[in-house]
């Protein structure tokens, strides 16, 4: 029974930006879903508001949107479209929320479209807890016991029932986006009042706790015939209490018997039929008692999420890919996998031969104030998997691959501190993103086995083996390099210690122990992972490396190109670089290379089977890329696509031999090398701000008085603006430097004049060495000072001045070529007083190449990664600018209401995780679906607050003016609100917090203020005005920190809702 | 520190590991299985006799071992295979460590291999004869000791192990299947009275016999039709079992006189092959095996797909099926015939394992209409 015939066309909807817990697996996801779709002849239309995924390529649809996906913009393209069905299932939340809206909304009927995959009312019954705990106990299966609570008398009611501590979850918030533990009524009351402001449907569920319990998912495929496989099974490695998505996960579930494994395979079963999951997959997650083995069930998700992502990669089966084809009317039989080359059928329950080991990787550096103890809400941004034949070896290379500065058990804590033993215990039982460090520390300090088991819930089968790792250590402590003899060297290798922590260990450089190990002949093979732990013959090209007898690599030679890619994503590094490397090795591919990826990211389309002819899934160490390297010698490997941390390695790399191609490690240290790119510019004739390297205390206030403040001040060789601020004074220079020289260990610090209210400019070039063809200039609209990634831009400038945007061009193209750039390049400008001045230069591929290739219809990345390999871009005819004629707006999305406490204000430090794009003829509409897209919506009645520094005070009544106009009235803090009066506005004034009350915050929770413009600047101004945009937040409302940005929301606003949806087929065409 | 030991095999390959379990010396046919789960049900299943098990997944161990796991009294297994025997064990239900309960059993094994490149091997050539030696044996005789013992080794082809590993007098079964919270169950109403052929049958499948009702007397191997016939039973049950089929002429025989008189009949893998040699049909050594417990199997009446255990090295050949044994179930892996069916009586089998212990609970609605089929007799 093949596919159905009643659909022609379907719509898919994407996740939109990433943000914490909806990341680039629903790109990988929803691109196998277009893929799937489109190869059996459906017309694919797409939604999705996210420029930097693979899935809004333009061959990837049929009719691709990249705009905002909410039920009104959606209703827009199925009324142009008209699909006959949806697939709501690849998106994550989002989709799934969008899916419901359009139901309730009567959209569904007015246009008789259908829902695949899962409909309204098995969405429902497995996202409205109520309705699942009723279902659950139908099939006779148990869930925690829990009350329901739509407001504070009855949640105490629930917590009558469950007592502490408990678990509070809101109803529809993804990653469990405001939920906690709480062990008093303190918590109870703050966790609850968070939760029904959060919920969309202020709905609360409040759950017994089950911490210490072990936790399990379960990865369920289910066809329209009721046919069902279990695709994985995972054990959580962390117990109950941490969110699954921020604990580290081991597959497959490593301590149940068969016995007790078939009892969740069996409940999962019928867990899909009673929601009534017809198709697709979806992904059951259990709870179990340690001492009796009691189930419950926790949750459900109908559709792929980020546990399918790491499922299929952990087994090699590629789940999205087979539910979309599921959705469409196929059954498990008619299918085959297709990453074993089709040796497997599609029905066949993967069996691994290896254990899988995934970590989540957080960022609470970025957010200092934030809560950094992991409980039942999702805070972490990205993770690692990493493959090896036993939990000892995946672990460590997990550590490695996680690149937070650990290359296995690194000692994190000084156990000579005299309270080091209350800050094990406190690490171990409140668990922060360092626990697993501070267990092999407890180890280190000679607690047993059964205390670390006591406090931190962690099964004795895994701690056992972090014991044995640090027995290993301390045997390894008391030997010489020249005491290993081949046996002990193998023994460590296999249980994954990295030469670099053997190095640290010995007290040698880590080379040596390379040395060493390649003399004794301790290489590592290659296995492959063929969901059929070698049962049968298949042809898959998805390796890992251990240390074992046999070899399966068994290399082509062919000429190869391999593409390093980004690792773990992190703020600052995500799904852009991933992109990147996607498109440069589909680029070389297409040109009849045998392409070869490594990269240890689960998440990302990068390690899908069919993007590269191999795939190599390793920690992006230096000692796993080079035996890769050793192993298939390939012709080039390109670095410059995956961010930070190939490019770290590239020195090291070239030094072995490693054949990088592109620009030249020399030409990259040009740029980066503060000296030398000082004299780079002073060669060419072009302005930068006055600067200087600085490499201690003294040195920096020296030269801070010569450049005169403020000052933006960073360390050097960082991404995302790691540690990079504006000071504006001594005292607050001095308190950087003392914090910077911490993070930067012997790097020294850049000191900038920072140009307050300039307009930024981002440009990306691509450069064959010998001719220079600009991708795009955009314009920030938030004025320097901001980091780059946070701000939103404009593409084309929207009010940049013809004759300074032709400057700008001549500029950068002098650059590239005087650097001889072979690739891309991203240069950071600043425009002020009629002055251009370069801020920052890299050689590299940027945060924006996706987002400009989007709007130009063509892929940098691809072009760039010709030019590497000898391709000219005359020889690939791009040799001009393509300047579109609509505008497009880029606008970053934050974490903020995930770390409540956090001040959402922007700065030179990038703290966005995602981003959407918005289109329109003018720049208005684009910005207008951009914060659309966001997320952000306005109330256009009530009081605008308006409360601004001094530099801002001139171009206030501006923007006071037109939210008159716009139909606001104004309210400002007395300063601001005197600026006003004297343009002759209307204004109401009102107190600070420091002032008395009845203040702005007072109005703010009174929910008196619709809309708000804030900026400050200096340490203590930004601590004092938090509180508003804090409150703002937790209020929803609206809150821009720069001028230029309340300018654009006026346009915006003035716009209004009446936008068009266009594809971006037709934007391209529109191109020619 | 524990000591060495090697596992050699009669192509000359040789693996050498760390000794777990017994010390000594033990030849059989190697396999591998591929379930993740449940090497305590494979090593005490009857049809790994002679057999020196593979397991494919790299911890083996991981849960220890109790009594309740048990799928005869005994472990069969002439020897067991694996990269990783844990530090320790943890489960709720863990009575005795895999090492101990090897040990306690005289079961020889190694550990730390590279059980891949073995499974690879034994894949493409086919099960292969081998020797497993540690402890003193190893150092007495070494290497060329276990590659001379691999050699030797007569294998399986041809022999009936069935005989050899059937209980020697018949017995009563009691006890239904495993439950979470109560263990195994005693009582049984009784309605049916079964016989159970013991070719190697694994305690699962008399469970979930007791679980429908039925009262089930196991009997030996050889047991004469006449003898079971004067049991007067409702139904007849051909179990699984080691080896190949075709030397189990008693059974061959046996099984038809019972279809001649018509009396329910329902075989599970070695016994759905004798079952279809009554009638006529042909079995065949297969290149590729079946040995895991994630295999695809289709029923052919309503096209569903089954998640099975399979572990055969032997299959029915289906283009000699006479014209009253239909194809029921096929397998979706290599088409191989899974499930087959008497047109004309209710007689059938399947190859895989509907009794699963390890493996998915799938197929065990072929117990409901074996179950059925008796009702319907009656």
């Amino acid at each position: 029974m093949p596919r159905r015939n009643d659909i022609k066309s379907v719509l898919i909807i994407g996740a939109g930006p990433i943000v914490i817990g909806q990341a680039c697996e629903f790109d990988y996801s929803g691109a196998q879903a277009c893929q799937a779709l489109k190869e059996e002849g459906l017309r694919v239309i797409l939604v999705n508001s996210n420029p930097a995924t693979i899935m809004t390529d333009p061959v990837m649809a049929d009719a691709t949107y990249i705009e905002p996906i909410n039920w009104r913009m959606v209703e827009k393209i199925i009324a142009k479209e008209k699909p006959d069905a949806i697939l709501p299932t690849m998106g994550g939340q989002t989709a799934l929320n969008c899916a419901l809206d359009l139901n309730r909304h009567g959209v569904l009927e007015k246009y008789n479209v259908e829902l695949i995959g899962a409909n309204c009312e098995a969405i429902d019954k497995a996202e409205d807890r109520e309705l699942f705990d009723q279902a659950m106990q139908k099939i006779g299966l148990e869930t925690p016991q829990h009350g329901i609570a739509h407001n504070m008398e009855q949640a105490y009611e629930a917590l009558e029932k469950v007592g502490f501590p408990c678990i509070i979850r809101p109803s529809f918030t993804m990653g469990g986006t405001g939920g906690g533990i709480a062990y008093n009524k303190e918590e109870f009351d703050e966790v609850c009042q968070r939760g029904l402001a959060l919920s969309p449907t202020s709905e609360l569920l409040i759950d017994e706790s089950l911490i210490g319990w072990k936790e399990y998912e379960l990865e369920v495929v289910r066809d329209k015939n009721d046919n069902c496989i279990i695709v994985c099974a995972i054990e959580n490695f962390d117990a109950m209490g941490v969110h699954t998505g921020d604990s580290i996960t081991v597959a497959p579930a490593q301590t149940l018997t068969d016995k007790e494994y078939q009892i969740l395979r069996n409940a999962s079963l019928a867990v899909l039929r009673e929601i009534g999951v017809e198709t697709g997959g979806s992904n059951v997650q259990f709870g179990i008692s340690p001492e009796n083995g009691r189930l419950v069930i926790i949750e459900m998700n109908p559709r792929v999420s980020r546990s399918s992502a790491l499922a299929s990669k952990a087994t090699g089966f590629p789940i999205a890919r087979v539910a979309a084809k599921l959705a469409i009317g196929f059954t498990l039989d008619e299918l085959r996998n297709e990453i074993t080359g089709g040796a497997t059928p599609a029905s066949f329950e993967p069996s691994i031969d290896y254990v899988v080991t995934k970590i989540p990787r957080f960022t609470f550096e970025k957010f200092p104030e934030a809560n950094d103890r992991l409980t039942t809400q999702m805070k972490s941004v990205g993770e690692v998997m990493a493959i090896g034949r036993t939990f000892q070896e995946s672990l460590n290379k997990a550590l490695r691959g996680l690149e937070v500065g650990m290359c296995g058990f690194d000692p994190v804590l000084n156990l000579k501190l005299s309270d080091a033993k209350a800050i094990l215990t406190r690490e171990l039982t409140e668990p922060g993103a360092e626990r697993i460090w501070y267990v092999a520390d407890a180890f280190r300090a000679g607690w047993p086995l059964d205390t670390v088991h006591d406090l931190t819930g962690i099964d004795n089968w895994f701690l056992v083996q972090i014991e044995d790792l640090i027995k290993d250590e301390k045997m390894l402590a008391e030997k010489t390099l020249q005491d290993i003899d081949k046996d002990m060297m193998r023994k460590l290798k296999r249980k994954g210690f990295s030469d670099k922590r053997m190095s640290q260990i010995l007290e040698v450089p880590e080379l040596s122990v390379q040395h060493k190990r390649h003399e004794l002949g301790v290489r590592p093979v290659y296995k492959r992972v063929d969901t059929c732990a070698a049962e049968f013959v298949s042809s898959t090209a998805y390796m890992y490396s251990t240390y074992e007898e046999e070899c399966e690599a068994a290399p082509s030679d062919r000429d190869k190109i391999m593409v390093l890619g980004g690792g773990p994503n992190r703020i600052g590094q995500g799904i852009e670089f991933d992109y990147c490397c996607v498109h440069a090795a589909l680029a070389m591919r297409e040109d009849g290379y045998e392409t070869i990826m490594v990269n240890c990211n689960p998440e990302t389309v990068s390690t899908d089977y069919n993007i590269s002819d191999r795939l190599y899934f390793e920690p992006l160490t230096f000692e796993d890329v080079i035996e890769v390297v050793q192993l298939e010698k390939p012709k080039g490997v390109i670095v410059q696509f995956g961010g930070q941390t190939p490019l770290n390695l590239v020195k090291r790399l070239e030094e072995a031999g490693v054949p990088v191609i592109g620009t030249s490690p020399d030409a990259i240290d040009r740029a980066e090398d503060r000296e030398r790119f000082q004299q780079l510019i002073e060669k060419l004739g072009l302005k930068q701000p006055p600067n200087s390297t600085v490499r201690s205390v003294e040195e920096s206030i020296e030269a801070a008085q010569k450049i005169t403040y403020p000052l933006v001040v960073r360390p050097s060789y960082v991404l995302g603006g790691r540690a990079m601020e504006i000071v504006y004074n001594e005292e607050e220079l001095d308190r950087y430097m003392h914090d910077a020289v911490k993070v930067s260990n012997e790097s020294p610090v850049l000191l900038d004049y920072f140009l307050s209210a300039a307009i930024e400019i981002d440009v990306d070039l691509v450069c064959d060495g010998e001719q220079v063809v600009v991708g795009a200039i955009m314009q920030h609209i938030e004025q320097a000072g901001i980091h780059s990634g946070d701000s939103a831009c404009s593409l084309p400038p929207y009010n940049l001045p013809m004759d300074v945007q032709d400057e700008i061009r001549k500029q950068v193209s002098a650059l590239a070529l005087e650097l001889g750039v072979i690739g891309l390049m991203n240069t950071q400008l600043a425009y002020q007083d009629g002055k251009i001045y370069i801020i920052e230069v890299n050689p590299r591929a940027s945060r924006t190449v996706p987002f400009v290739s989007k709007c130009i219809g063509r892929s940098l990345a691809k072009v760039a990664a010709r030019c590497m390999v000898g391709t000219t871009l005359k020889e690939q005819g791009f040799t001009k600018e393509i300047i579109p004629k609509t505008f497009a707006v880029k606008e970053a999305i934050f974490p903020f209401n995930k770390f409540p406490g956090v001040d959402p204000i922007l700065g030179p430090e990038m703290k966005s995780t995602g981003e959407v794009m918005g289109v329109g003829v003018t720049f208005a509409e684009a910005y207008a679906k951009a914060q659309m897209g966001a997320g952000e919506t306005f109330e256009i009645k009530g009081n605008a607050f308006l409360s601004v520094r001094d530099a801002d005070k001139p171009h206030i009544a501006e923007v006071a003016e037109k939210l008159l106009g716009l139909g606001y009235s104004i309210v400002a803090t007395h300063g601001t609100a005197a600026v006003i009066e004297e343009a002759g506005l209307e204004v109401m004034g009102v107190n600070k917090v420091a002032e008395g009350r009845p203040h702005i915050v007072d109005m703010l929770k009174n929910d008196e203020i619709q809309l708000i413009v804030n900026t400050t600047e200096g340490k203590q101004a930004i601590s004092d005005s938090s509180i508003i945009r804090r409150t703002a937040l937790l209020h929803d409302v609206f809150c821009t920190t720069t001028v230029a940005g309340a300018l654009a929301v006026c346009e915006a606003l003035a716009f209004g809702g009446n936008m068009s949806v266009y594809t971006i087929q037709d934007l391209h065409a529109a191109l020619n | 520190m524990a000591g060495s030991a090697v596992l050699a095999l009669e192509d000359g390959s040789l693996f050498t590991g760390v000794a777990i379990g017994a010390q000594g010396s033990s030849s059989g046919e190697v396999v591998f299985n591929t379930s993740m789960s449940g090497y305590q049900e494979i090593l005490t299943d009857p049809s790994y006799a002679k057999q020196i098990v593979t397991l494919t997944y790299p911890h083996i161990g991981n849960t220890g071992t109790n009594e309740e796991d048990n799928e005869s009294k005994q472990v069969w297994a002439s020897g067991l295979v694996i990269r990783d025997l844990p530090l320790l064990a943890s489960n709720w239900r863990n009575e005795q460590s895999l090492d101990e309960f090897l040990q306690a059993r005289n079961v020889i094994a190694i550990a730390e291999i590279d059980t891949r490149r073995l499974t690879r091997l034994l894949r493409d050539k086919g099960a292969l004869n081998g020797c497993l030696l540690s402890g003193a044996a190893l150092e007495a005789g070494g290497e060329a000791e276990a590659l001379r013992l691999a050699k030797e080794f007569p294998g399986l082809k041809g022999m009936d192990l069935a005989r050899e590993v059937s209980v020697k007098d018949s017995y009563t079964w009691q006890g239904g299947v495993w439950d979470l919270e109560s263990g195994y169950k005693v009582e049984s109403d009784n309605r049916f009275k079964v016989v159970a052929y013991d070719f190697g049958v694994k305690n699962n499948i008399l469970r979930m016999l007791v679980d429908r009702d039925c009262e089930v007397t196991v009997v030996p191997a050889e047991t004469p039709a006449a003898e079971v016939l004067a049991m007067k039973p409702h139904g007849i049950f051909l179990s699984n079992g080691p080896g190949d089929p075709e030397p189990c002429d008693y059974a061959i025989e046996a099984i038809a006189e019972f279809l001649k008189q018509g009396i329910p009949l329902f075989g599970i893998c070695l016994g759905c092959q004798l079952m279809a040699l009554a009638c006529g049909a042909k079995t065949v050594k297969m290149s590729l095996g079946h040995h895991g417990a994630n295999h695809p199997v289709q029923n052919l009446k309503d096209g569903t797909v089954l998640i099975t255990s399979q572990n055969h090295g032997f299959a029915v050949d289906e283009t000699t099926l006479p014209e009253n044994l239909a194809a029921t179930h096929k397998s979706l892996f290599d088409g191989s015939l899974q499930g087959i069916e008497r047109t004309d009586i209710p007689a059938f089998g399947f190859q895989g394992h509907p009794e699963a212990s390890p493996g998915p609970h799938d197929v065990a609605p072929l117990f409901d209409h074996f179950i059925d089929l008796m009702a319907n007799q009656s």
